[in-house]
């Protein structure tokens, strides 16, 4: 196990350099300078030349590659262009907003899904087979700011129930519910059905193996079949598809922390990008990226803790 | 022993006959085993040995429909409803399954499942354990305490071949089935198995019921065979009756195949030739008459009679005389 961990984050550090460096690469292939964008037209030669030396954008490529990346292994990603604070700041600020909405809405989608689709595969068939069938392709169909701006009209316009925008009143932790369940129906409910898809149909598969069977053939009840010996085989698939799927969950907060006015790296980098600023946007993603490997990994590591062939694959070498 | 009746019938089938769709795979088996008995069952792929044992554990595949009856201790699992079926699963009945490679499931621990296979059992989770340890000691494998954290793939093929065995005599079952108990293993494994479970027999209070295709397990296992052939048992007697006076010419054709039974050398292995009908329908008459060396006309319109040629010893064939 400690081998494969070690060889899964090796290879999440790699992905995260290589990341860095197409990102550098990329923002310095579009046209334009950073300085030009960010002082704008009626700026100063002097003041420009200021700036560029203050950025390090006349230092030769590879020697800027490497003082970001320095910097960035240093915890030290860059100032912000407007405001002179520290990137990071800003970032840890705003990330634990997104990783509470994110982690909300797929932890309450993940509990709901998985039922949903376990109960679908003891009651096959059933009534609730059927409708959850018909519901989760619509519900995988809708986009998640569209539920967001109709959640939005209906509980919080119309009703009156919750709050519209915001985050809440920072150490009311009522409030800060109340403001996180709008945003999380609003991501959540796109995966709720397409998790229980997801674990019905790996579900189905594995029930049709011989060691369901055997576990019929001692007497244990279906139930039990299904939530201890079918449930850790079924969810392997969707916990790697989970893990990669983070990635839109992210992006699906960027809109709905828009939608909803809430703080969080959504909104950040939203404002970053309108107003060209490049470490900002550069500071962030790379975050948002290594914040994505980090959940990636851990997901292989809890598929191998779930299947140990898995482990013992990587064991030998 | 709890249910078993007086004259020490533990299993009693009658008239048992599974269909899937218009596929009649077994047709009217009767057949019947009695306590410390080992009865075999023997026949050629598709002849509907597996439908057999899944009826017999009350675990038919789906779609399958199941009428006659099974009746072990008494009590009739084909009629019962799926409740009660499941509750004399594992406890009344147990099967030792083809392959203990995937017939184990891969993600838990062998002491997890062997202890969840005793949820019937009043003892805690501990004892159950300990149950656990000490039937796979005495199936013989070494170290079971370090066996029961492992899993399957981590077991070789003879150890997960005895941890099935231990599992299935686990909550000590009138009626243990053993499916090909051999089949997935290689030469050196089957005679270890096979000792092990004549060892067994001797222990084990209940009737064993043994499927397979391999005659010569028959004979190292069973007092009784019955053979079948196209879904219908065609001829049962003693072990010895089978192998030294078969009537039926299927039995007979089956024993002059087998290669324990060929003297000398031979340039070709004898086979039956064509093969098994299509049972969809099955033919009229008997169904083995298009591929029997001595049918006469008579074979191919009219089902043959049950001959009683011994106590205990009959065929199905118009040829065979009492």
């Amino acid at each position: 196990m400690l081998r494969y961990t070690a060889k899964r984050t090796g290879l999440a550090v790699l992905n995260l350099l290589i990341v860095m460096v197409a990102m550098y690469a990329m923002v310095f292939l579009v046209p334009g300078d950073p300085a030009s964008v960010a002082l704008g037209p009626r700026a100063t030669p002097a003041l420009k030349a200021e700036l560029v030396t203050r950025m390090g954008l006349d230092q030769p490529i590879w020697r800027q590659v490497w003082n970001f990346f320095a910097n960035a292994v240093q915890g030290n990603l860059g100032y912000d262009v407007w405001s002179g604070r520290p990137v990071l700041d800003q970032i840890l600020e705003a990330f634990p907003n997104t990783l509470i909405l994110g982690g909300v809405a797929l932890g309450w989608a993940l509990v709901l899904g998985v039922a949903l689709g376990c109960l679908a595969v003891v009651w096959r068939g059933g009534v609730l087979d059927t409708l959850l069938g018909l519901l989760s392709v619509s519900m995988i169909a809708v986009p998640s700011f569209v539920i967001a701006i109709y959640a939005l009209l209906v509980f919080a316009v119309w009703l009156n129930w919750l709050p519209a925008i915001g985050a809440g009143t920072a150490g009311d932790i009522g409030s800060q519910v109340r403001a996180l369940i709008l945003p999380s129906f609003a991501i959540g409910i796109t995966w709720v059905g397409y998790l229980a898809r997801l674990v019905r149909a790996s579900m189905l598969e594995v029930m049709g193996e011989a060691h369901i069977r055997t576990a019929r053939a001692f007497g244990l009840s279906e139930f039990r079949i299904v939530t201890r010996y079918a449930l850790r085989l079924a969810i392997i698939p969707t916990l790697a598809v989970l893990a990669v799927g983070f990635g839109s969950i992210l992006s699906a907060a960027v809109f709905v922390e828009t939608v909803f006015s809430r703080p969080g790296i959504g909104t950040l980098i939203i404002s970053a990008v309108a107003k060209r600023n490049y470490p900002l946007v550069m500071g962030t993603t790379l975050f948002m990226t290594a914040f994505y490997l980090f959940i990636v990994t851990a997901a292989d590591l809890v598929i191998a803790r779930l299947d140990p062939r898995v482990r013992d694959v990587f064991r030998g070498g | 022993m709890t249910g078993a009746q007086d004259d020490g019938t533990v299993l009693r089938v009658e008239g048992l006959s599974v269909s899937y769709g218009a596929v009649q795979a077994l047709r009217g088996a009767s057949l019947i085993a009695r306590r410390s008995e080992v009865i075999g069952i023997v026949g050629e792929s598709g002849c509907g040995k597996s439908t057999l044992a899944s009826a017999l554990i009350g675990l038919p595949a789906p779609g399958a429909r199941m009428r006659g009856q099974v009746e072990i201790g008494g009590r009739d699992i084909v009629a019962a409803p799926e409740r009660a079926r499941r509750a004399m699963r594992g406890a009344a009945v147990a099967m030792i399954f083809q392959d203990p490679m995937t017939s184990f499931n891969p993600v838990l621990t062998l002491g997890q499942q062997l202890t969840d296979f005793q949820h019937r059992s009043a003892l805690p989770r501990r004892a159950r354990r300990a149950r656990a340890a000490a039937m796979l000691a005495r199936v013989g494998l070494p170290d079971p305490e370090l066996a029961l954290d492992r899993h399957i793939h981590e077991l070789s093929g003879g150890m997960r071949q005895r941890a099935a065995i231990a599992a299935a005599l686990l909550m000590q079952p009138q009626l243990l089935v053993a499916d090909e108990p051999t089949t997935a293993l290689d030469v050196t494994m089957e005679a270890q198995i096979i000792h092990l479970l004549r060892e067994l027999r001797h222990e084990h209070q209940g009737a064993i019921v043994v499927i397979t295709h391999h005659l010569g397990v028959i004979g190292e296992l069973c007092d009784r065979v019955y053979v079948m052939y196209a879904g219908e048992i065609v001829e049962e007697g003693t072990t010895d009756e089978i192998y030294h006076d078969p009537r039926h010419p299927y039995t007979q054709a089956l024993i002059a195949c087998d290669p324990a039974h060929i003297a000398g050398t031979v340039d070709r292995l004898p086979t039956i030739p064509d093969r098994v009908p299509d049972l969809d329908p099955p033919p009229p008459g008997c169904s083995f008459a298009p591929r029997c060396p001595v049918a006469m006309a008579r074979c191919r319109t009219d089902a043959p009679p049950r001959v009683t040629v011994g106590p205990g010893h009959a065929a199905a064939c118009h040829r065979v005389t009492p």
